[in-house]
């Protein structure tokens, strides 16, 4: 159960190997949460982050193997993560890729790749966990999301695009589930120095995983439907989001 | 017939952690009894939702309002005993007893709660360390329980009544309750007031002459620091008695001419005017909500700054010396019932209340707990002090002998949750614990430490609903019906140490 601080002691997290969801689980481990049901596709690696969490005190850290794109497979797997958890008091949906922008502009499976793995695969995730957490009664969908998908870029359109329909699915889901117990809390970050950015030019108040770890655990202190990561990104964009396209079109990057 | 269910979303009285479930409000034990056994899992009773955080919710089960029972079912005017259903609130007991002279037990600072609530939080008043907590003024009870209904007292079923004492409603649905009024000549109380400068003075003063008054209580200024840290005011009081209303009346002039606020003087006023008088009734009892919070506040409206202004603006106005003055029995253990849905004064966010008791001699975690909380700027309202008589054989029912601090905060503070945790540690470090009826947030860890006995507790659980149908959310969070090795009741929650090793590729990616 969720308690009075917004405090989870369950979570589902697709995406497992995700080194932002791993920095939120360390931070929430810290705190109530003890059992985790990891999803994602490299076993190995999700075993490894099972076992770290296990060394930092979660009771149980079931892997369960899981690709975002095979969507028929949602519903199913929602039941039995809720299965395996008794109470799914979080579900952090974290799978995603940046793909290579330039592949994603010239290849329609690279673009339909993107879009599968950042949009429409999270979204039927959403739609079956949701459903399992209307029926309990309660629980907390935590989306990442991107400050890419504000105001979307030519330099990363395709994935701008499919973090914008991520968004926008995300807050109307959010409408729709007022009164159920259920709640969506939408993540923007940054820059985030992770292995989806190494090798990139880090942009303007790029930040670190853990920095985002304490920005959400705030924000689900607080109840905040919305966490910008870091904070000042939201000043940032209600900016950048009525620029006239001429120069946004012009921005470095 | 059988009554509606409704989904509905509830929280306590924090309006933290929300949760849905059926709804469901019998209006006959005959109906309640089907429920208990028809209704979707888990399953829980719920009385006028008082209780502070979770112990009132289901999540995706079966909430029982029970409030639709609360008939009285018998009073005997010589010996006092009342019997009454689970439903029926102390509030509307009061209105029914108090002007015949009879009033009851135990009241918390509200009347609107139910017996049920008052018996499954084994709920204490500001006599504690006189007359205990509710459930020793319990003769017998009636519970709907999976296993069928019972009814138990203290010699036919010790270990089931003390069980159902401060057992968050997880032993079974208190259908009845018979207990034991107290007599009293008036609705008033004789109330006197003095100031402590600091946490010291305030325990001092109460460990010295607590014994003389029946009712006692000091509010801390919890925003105060140093020199000031633990300022309190500190209230006691006897009922008054008949003789007592007119010599009070008679002198009240004088005594109101000092610092006391207008409706003080009111109230003595009120006494004074009509003492002597015919057609006075000094059993009168007809306390009214004078406003209702209409909406809920925006966030932050009781920040540290406005709640600092409060708090010195309430200490000045309290005497320095001793004062007595006689004050309606409402005003005096229900000053907060005056206003209506006043938990929404802390917006959408809501708040939780911390209440600890730690055994005597460990007055420095009283401090602690207060230090702490003024460094910090953890913003609180005024916290509420007192004494604890010895405690009753219920494994989990809350008090203790020792001192009992409680503090409103506001939820949704960064670190609050660090913090309490903090405490907590400090807490069971001590011997004390944390009141369940208030909890919405402790670590599950603690609570075996808190409540040493309870594995007594949950095997007598497991006697009366062997299935595990009973659960709430506030049991589901702490573990409470669980034990620790693993079997499990309450609900479908698998369990660690069977599943420490994570399993690989429990499900075929989807083709
Ligand atoms: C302003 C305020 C002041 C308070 N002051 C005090 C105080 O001084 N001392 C104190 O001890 N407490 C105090 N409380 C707490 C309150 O007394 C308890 O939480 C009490 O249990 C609330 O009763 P309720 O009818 O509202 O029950 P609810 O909040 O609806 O339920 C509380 C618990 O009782 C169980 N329950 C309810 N009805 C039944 C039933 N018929 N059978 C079995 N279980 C049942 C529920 O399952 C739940 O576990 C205060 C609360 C408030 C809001
Ligand atoms: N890093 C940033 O700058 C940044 C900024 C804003 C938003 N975000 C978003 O934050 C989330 C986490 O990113 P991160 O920085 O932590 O990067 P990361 O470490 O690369 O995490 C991405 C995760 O997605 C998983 N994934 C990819 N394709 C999948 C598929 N088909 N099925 C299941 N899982 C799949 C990856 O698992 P595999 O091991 O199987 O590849 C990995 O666990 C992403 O949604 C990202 O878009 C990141």
């Amino acid at each position: 159960m969720n308690d009075a601080t917004g405090m989870p002691q369950s979570a589902v997290v697709i995406g497992g190997t995700s080194e932002i969801a791993g920095a939120l689980l360390q931070a929430l481990v810290r705190r109530r949460l003890r059992r985790v049901v990891l999803a994602g596709r490299d076993e190995q690696a999700l075993a490894k982050v099972a076992a770290h969490l296990q060394a930092a005190g979660a009771e149980q850290a079931t892997v369960m193997a899981f690709d975002v794109t095979e969507v028929a497979g949602h519903a199913a797997f929602a039941g039995e993560a809720a299965r395996a958890l008794g109470q799914v008091d979080m579900v952090l949906v974290a799978a995603g890729i940046l793909g290579e922008q330039s592949e994603s502009e010239t290849d329609p499976e690279a673009a339909a790749r993107v879009l599968t793995t950042n949009q429409t695969g999270p979204a039927a995730a959403m739609v079956a966990f949701a459903a399992e957490l209307r029926r309990q009664g309660h629980g907390r969908i935590v989306v990442l999301s991107s400050v890419a998908g504000i105001r979307v870029r030519q330099a990363n359109f395709v994935y701008g695009a499919s973090k914008a329909g991520l968004d926008g699915f995300a807050q109307g889901l959010s409408d729709s589930l007022a009164g159920s117990g259920v709640s969506v809390t939408i993540v923007r970050p940054g820059f985030v120095r992770t292995r989806m950015t190494a090798g990139m030019d880090p942009a303007p108040l790029a930040t670190t995983a853990e920095a985002v770890a304490a920005d959400i655990v705030r924000a689900l202190e607080r109840g905040s439907p919305v966490v910008w990561s870091p904070p000042a990104m939201r000043w940032i964009f209600a900016v950048l989001r009525v620029l006239p396209r001429s120069l946004w079109r012009r921005l470095p990057g | 017939m059988s009554p509606t269910a409704e989904r509905r979303l509830l929280t306590g009285w924090g309006r933290t952690a929300p949760s849905a479930a059926q709804l469901v409000r019998p209006s006959s034990p005959a109906q309640l009894d089907a429920l208990v056994h028809g209704a979707t899992r888990p399953l829980v009773a719920r009385g006028l939702g008082r209780s502070y955080g979770d112990a009132a919710q289901a999540a995706g089960g079966t909430v029982i309002d029970v409030t639709g029972m609360s008939s009285v079912l018998g009073f005997n005017s010589t010996t006092g005993v009342l019997r009454v259903q689970g439903g029926a609130s102390l509030d509307s007991v009061m209105r029914m007893l108090v002007p015949r002279g009879w009033f009851v037990p135990v009241t918390p600072g509200t009347r609107f709660v139910t017996l049920g609530g008052a018996i499954a939080s084994d709920i204490h008043g500001k006599n504690h360390h006189v007359d205990g907590s509710f459930c020793s003024h319990v003769e017998s009870l009636v519970l709907a329980t999976p296993i069928g209904r019972v009814e138990v007292s203290p010699t036919n079923d010790p270990e089931l009544f003390w069980a159902t004492a401060g057992g968050m409603g997880l032993t079974g649905v208190v259908l009845e309750a018979t207990l034991r009024m107290i007599p009293v000549e008036t609705s008033w109380m004789l109330v006197d007031t003095e100031r402590a400068a600091d946490l010291d003075d305030c325990l001092d003063r109460m460990q010295k002459r607590d014994g003389e008054y029946r009712y006692s209580v000091a509010w801390v200024d919890c925003l105060a620091r140093g020199r000031n840290l633990g300022r309190a005011v500190i209230t006691r009081a006897n009922h008054a008695r008949i003789p007592d209303l007119s010599a009070a009346g008679h002198s009240a002039p004088e005594r109101a001419s000092s610092d006391r606020a207008a409706s003080d003087r009111a109230a003595t006023r009120i006494a004074s005017r009509h003492l002597g008088r015919a057609g006075f009734d000094p059993l009168a009892f007809d306390p009214r909500v004078a406003l209702n919070v209409p909406f809920v506040a925006p966030p932050g409206l009781l920040n540290t700054l406005s709640l600092s202004a409060f708090n010195e603006a309430w200490y000045r106005k309290a005497p320095r010396q001793v004062s007595t003055r006689p004050e309606p029995m409402a005003s005096f253990f229900h000053p907060l019932d005056g206003v209506g849905a006043w938990n929404r004064l802390y917006g959408p966010r809501g708040f939780l209340q911390y209440q600890l008791v730690v055994p005597f001699g460990a007055e420095d975690t009283i401090r602690a707990v207060i230090e702490q909380l003024a460094g910090r700027r953890v913003a609180s309202f005024l916290a509420v002090l007192k004494s604890f008589g010895p405690g009753n054989p219920g494994p989990l029912s809350f008090p203790i002998a020792g001192w009992t601090l409680a503090l409103d905060l506001p939820a949704g503070q960064a670190g609050l949750s660090e913090v309490l945790d903090d405490l907590d540690e400090q807490v069971a470090e001590a011997g004390g614990r944390v009141y369940l009826a208030k909890d919405s947030r402790l670590r599950p860890e603690l609570l075996a430490s808190m409540y040493p006995r309870l594995d007594e507790w949950r095997a007598v659980r497991r006697r009366v609903d062997p299935d595990g149908l009973i659960a709430s959310d506030l049991g589901r969070r702490l573990s409470l019906c669980e034990d620790p090795t693993g079997a499990r009741t309450g609900d479908s929650a698998t369990h660690g140490s069977q599943k420490r090793e994570g399993h690989l590729g429990r499900l075929e990616p989807a083709r």
